[in-house]
Formats: C-alpha cells, structure tokens, sequence
C-alpha cells in the first residue's frame, strides 16, 4: 500500500517500514532552539550528562525572541547561548540576524525530504520545502542534541486540496486563515496535514512557508507541501547538499480527504482571542485599530513586505495609528532596502525594529496599551501574547494589515489595489 | 501512585501563553518565579487560591500553542497534583511527560470547579469524591509511560545512556 509523505520521510529516517500510528526513533537532519527554549535545553542537556553535540554543523541556536536583549534577566539567558554556542562549536545566530523559521530555511539548513526538529511550536514551517519537520520541548531538543535521534509517533495524514486560484488581494495567509477557521483550532491535532491543489501549488516559497507555518494552530503535527521546480532551485540556491525530494505515493492513506474551494476568498480576518475566529475582513470594516503589525515567521518575508508597499506607495499611515514592521531577517530586510521596498514603508510612517520576532510574543517592541486594537500578521492572537492582556489582536495578511493602517480601521486591502 | 485534591475548572484550547505568559518566560529559569503567575491572564487570583495538588481540569486540546516547556515545569513548581483535560495538544502532552507532570486524559464533563477528585494513575481513573463518579483515563503510551516512571526524558537518558525505547 502507499505511503504518505510523512511516512517516507519517518521511514527512511528510522530504518524501518514505518506506517502512521507506529513508534520510530528517527535520526535528524537538523535541531534547532531559540532564545526561549535553548536555555532550558541546555540545563537538561548537563542534566543528561551530555558532553558534546552529536555533530555541531547540524545545531543552530537562535537569538530572536527578545533581541536585542529587553532586560537583565534576558540577557543572562543570551550569555547563557552564547557560551554553549562557543563550548559547543554550533551555529549562533545572534541579534539582528533574523526569527529562527526564517533563517533555518534562508540559509540552507532544511532539505526537501529532511526531518527537522525545532525547540519552538513554529518549526512545521519547514514543510513548505517539504521537509517534515516539527516542534518539540526543550527536553526533547537536549536529547537530540545528545543523540541526534529523537522519538516520534508517525502521523496519520490529512489531505487538504485546495481548489482553483487565489482572487486578486488574497494570499497565502488568507487561506492559511480560512483553513483554520474551517478546520479549527483542535481540527487537525495530531495528523500531517498535506496541503495541494491548484492554490497551494501556485505558491511561491514564501506562501509555502507562510501556509505551513500555520498548520500547528490546528494542533496539527505537521503541514507539509509536496515541492515544486521553484522550490527545488531555491533549495539548490543555498545548500550544497543531495537531497531526494518525497511525494505521496498513490494510493497512500489518509484520514481525512477534503477540498476547499478557494477561487472566491475574501481577505479574511482571525478576531480576538482565538485564531479560529475567521470571518472576511470586510465583516469587521470600521473596526478602529491603534497598532498595526507586519512581521513574524509567518509574515515577515520580501514577498510580504513588497505586498504592503504596493499598498503603502505614496501613502501615510493614519495620524493615530503606529505601524511597526519587524524583517524576517537581516537578508529580508537589505533585499528590501536594496529594491526601495523600505524607502516606501518609512517614507508612510513605519518604525522598522531589529529583524527578529519582534513584537509577536510581548517581550518588547511594541506592547500595546491597555484596551488597544492591534493588527497583526503573526500567527497567534491570545489573550496577552502581545504583553497586555487586555489589548485585543487581530490576525490578518500584510495587505490588510498596511491598508487598516491607512485607514486607522480594519480595512479590505482590495479598496487600495487597482 | 494516588492523588487526592480540588479540582479547579477551565474550558476547551487552554494555550501554553495561559498557562504562562511569553512576557514571563523570556527573563528567567528560576521556575518558581514562573509559578507565581500560572493562568495568570485568564485567572488573576489562580496561584493565590491553588493548594498543593490540586488538580487543573479543562476540556479539549489542553495547552495548544507554544512548545514552552516552562507551561508544564511552572505547573509543577506551582505544586499542580496533574493535569485532567478531555484531550491535550500534542507538545504539551510530550513535555508534560518529559518534565514529570502527571497528564491525565479522560471524559471531564462531570467535574466541576471545587470537586475533591482521586486520580489513580498507575490504574488509570479519576473518582469524583463529591459527586460520586468514577471515569476511565486512556493510558500513556507504552514508552511514553516508561519516560515517566524513569522520572522524565533527563533521567531516561542519564539512566540509559540514550533513547530506550525497547520493549
Ligand atoms: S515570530 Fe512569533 S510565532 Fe514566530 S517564532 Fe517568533 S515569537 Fe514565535
């Protein structure tokens, strides 16, 4: 019987015929930390009595949470990465240099067909090169970090095909967000999802990401895209390394098989506090907004900074609204210098912050005030994610985000586009 | 191993930024700092009212969002008996059993706040002393129940010297 793309890559990873439901213990291609979770990472790694990582060229620890340190307590924990990063010889990505699920791919540490394992819940990004990779705890990275295996229980699989072209002013963030609406916020726990159809293909890298990055708020495992051409040269663009790209085989078997018509989404709009509250932006016009947000992992690339500067060209910002746009990374962020991209986003009012997380889990750069509106195009909207708990978020693409900007209310993006 | 005390109720997708704010995790290791302020967003007055083993008990895909495995430890330092959900999301049930924290699945739609409970995890139920009912939990996986009778992912490795996952 086939397989699906999770079970090949569990298989050939655990030297076993793995098939969903099964217990592997799976060799890794990649780990990786960030700033919230290396440091307990690397308390239970002493804890275990490790000694050396089981190869150095294959860790990264990330600084990207709170970078540039906002406070003593954090900057303990940044020394505490460094000197483990040098004891260790891995690979440290320190302040400035980007959010983890945007450097990890950018600088060639993912492959078509790899298994990855990341202390953070956004690692499932990664399936957008077709990787399988996924989130773990800090307890589980110090293992891997020991012996390069971690345990893994091989997924069922969820087909999703999306059906027919995104309309004109909606992305890949639109339909990440209507997937979640649609299939809720516990509607895929546990399974791979495999996105395809006509609209998923269709995606560039960064969609593919962006897509991918939000399969875990549907609790699910994993999302995963088989890879195209573009994908495939992208890859070979930064990496060195053979790969064998991993596709479904016929006939594989999955729990769930659905399409979704997508040819005639609006910009749509998670409202506060749960990220499958999915309605049209339209639904919420004249929603005021005090903050508005184009960053994050699940956002912050060229493609999404180009789309809020067709929107922003020649335009400002409301007079009572702030706009604060974080880079995936410092490569985003010169692309975007180097195209003007960044000219126009601060010529309409935007205070740039340090390419990193920014803002998206309350650690600094633009915690709002008490009872504001923010906008943002991070994946989560939780009550105090952003550090004020009682700050109401609101999730949407960087064109609705750049639009409600100019607007200073919750704005359908397609008004501005021609 | 048996466990007695008061359960205190929460509903469906109980996130990880509940159970501990990103604002909180970001400065420090020291976990009963954390504890202070467990469900702190949802509950100003919950680590005041919690007594030691109490139990949190909550509905569906308990502790969604984040991989922060500080949600489990600050529950444990926060003196939490273990965790009743009708199901858990899926990192949060792994660093529950990695970090120690009893994680008990099962139908929670009897209890309610303030129920003085049992847990029975090695026999896998949940006895409901005020009201007088008994519910079935499902069982931890095979080698997830042996991480956690080594006491954790870091005591299985130290005591095998790797993964053991042999049956
Ligand atoms: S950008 Fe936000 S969601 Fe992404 S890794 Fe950083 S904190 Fe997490």
């Amino acid at each position: 019987m086939g397989k699906t793309i999770a079970e090949k890559i569990l298989s050939s990873h655990s030297g076993i015929d793995a098939r969903a439901g099964d217990i592997v213990l799976a060799d890794v291609d990649f780990v990786m930390g960030q700033d919230g979770t290396s440091p307990l990472a690397i308390k239970a790694f002493r804890e275990m009595g490790g000694e050396r990582v089981f190869d150095p060229a294959k860790v990264a620890m990330v600084i990207d949470h709170g970078a540039p340190s906002p406070n003593e307590g954090t900057a303990n924990l940044h020394r505490l990465m460094r000197d483990f990063a040098r004891e260790q010889g891995i690979i440290l990505y320190d302040i400035g240099e980007g959010v983890c699920h945007q450097l990890i791919p950018e600088r060639g540490h993912v492959l078509p067909g790899d298994l990855v394992i990341g202390a953070d819940s956004h690692t499932c990004t990664y399936g957008g090169l077709g990787a399988f990779s996924t989130g773990v705890g800090s307890t589980d990275l110090a293992a891997a970090l020991i012996t390069g295996k971690t345990w893994l229980k091989v997924p069922e699989s969820m087909r999703i095909v999306c059906k027919g072209r995104l309309p004109a002013g909606t992305y890949s963030k639109d339909l990440a967000l209507h997937l979640v609406g649609r299939l809720t916020a516990s509607g895929a726990a546990y399974v791979s999802c495999e996105f395809c159809g006509e609209a998923v293909e269709l995606l560039g890298v960064d969609g593919r990401l962006t897509l991918c990055n939000m399969a875990v708020e549907t609790g699910a495992k994993a999302g995963i895209i088989a890879p195209s051409g573009e994908v495939l040269a992208w890859v070979r663009g930064r990496s060195k390394k053979k790969f064998r790209p991993v596709f479904a085989d016929e006939g594989a078997s999955y729990v769930d098989e659905r399409e979704h018509d997508v040819s005639r989404l609006a910009p749509q709009v998670a409202r506060p506090h749960r990220v499958d509250q999915v309605c049209d932006a339209s639904d919420l016009a004249g929603t005021e907004v005090h903050q508005a947000f184009i960053g994050t992992c699940t956002n912050g690339r060229l493609e999404d900074l180009r789309v809020a500067a067709t929107i922003l060209e020649g335009r400002k910002i409301h007079p009572s609204v702030r706009l604060v746009v974080a880079p995936a990374s410092r490569q985003v962020l010169m692309d975007a210098m180097r195209e003007g991209v960044l000219k126009i986003l601060l010529e309409a009012g935007a205070a740039v912050v340090v390419p990193g997380c920014g803002p998206c889990v309350g650690t600094h750069a633009g915690v709002p005030a008490g009872g504001e509106v923010v906008i943002s195009t991070a994946n989560r909207n939780f009550k105090g994610r952003m550090g004020n708990s009682s700050a109401e978020i609101y999730l949407a693409s960087p064109a609705t985000v750049a639009a409600s900007a100019i607007t200073g209310k919750i704005t359908d993006p397609r008004k501005f586009l021609g | 191993m048996v466990l007695r005390g008061r359960s205190h109720r929460f509903g469906d997708d109980i996130n990880t930024d509940y159970i501990i704010a990103g604002k909180y995790k970001f400065k420090t290791l020291d976990m009963d700092e954390l504890a202070r302020h467990v469900m702190e967003d949802l509950d100003p007055g919950f680590h005041a009212r919690l007594k030691p083993g109490d139990f949190i008990v909550a509905g569906k895909n308990f502790g969604c969002g984040s991989s922060r495995e500080q949600a489990p430890l600050a529950l444990i330092h926060a003196k939490v008996g273990a965790v009743i959900a009708a199901s858990f999301a899926r990192l949060f049930y792994r660093n529950a059993v990695n970090t120690g924290l009893p994680v008990v699945e099962c139908d929670t739609g009897s209890i309610l706040d303030g129920d003085e409970l049992e847990v029975d995890l090695s026999r896998g139920t949940v006895r409901n002393l005020t009201r007088g009912t008994t519910v079935r939990a499902s069982p931890l996986p095979p080698f997830m129940q042996r991480i956690f009778e080594d006491g954790g992912l870091a005591a299985h490795i130290r005591k095998h010297g790797g993964f053991h996952l042999g049956t």
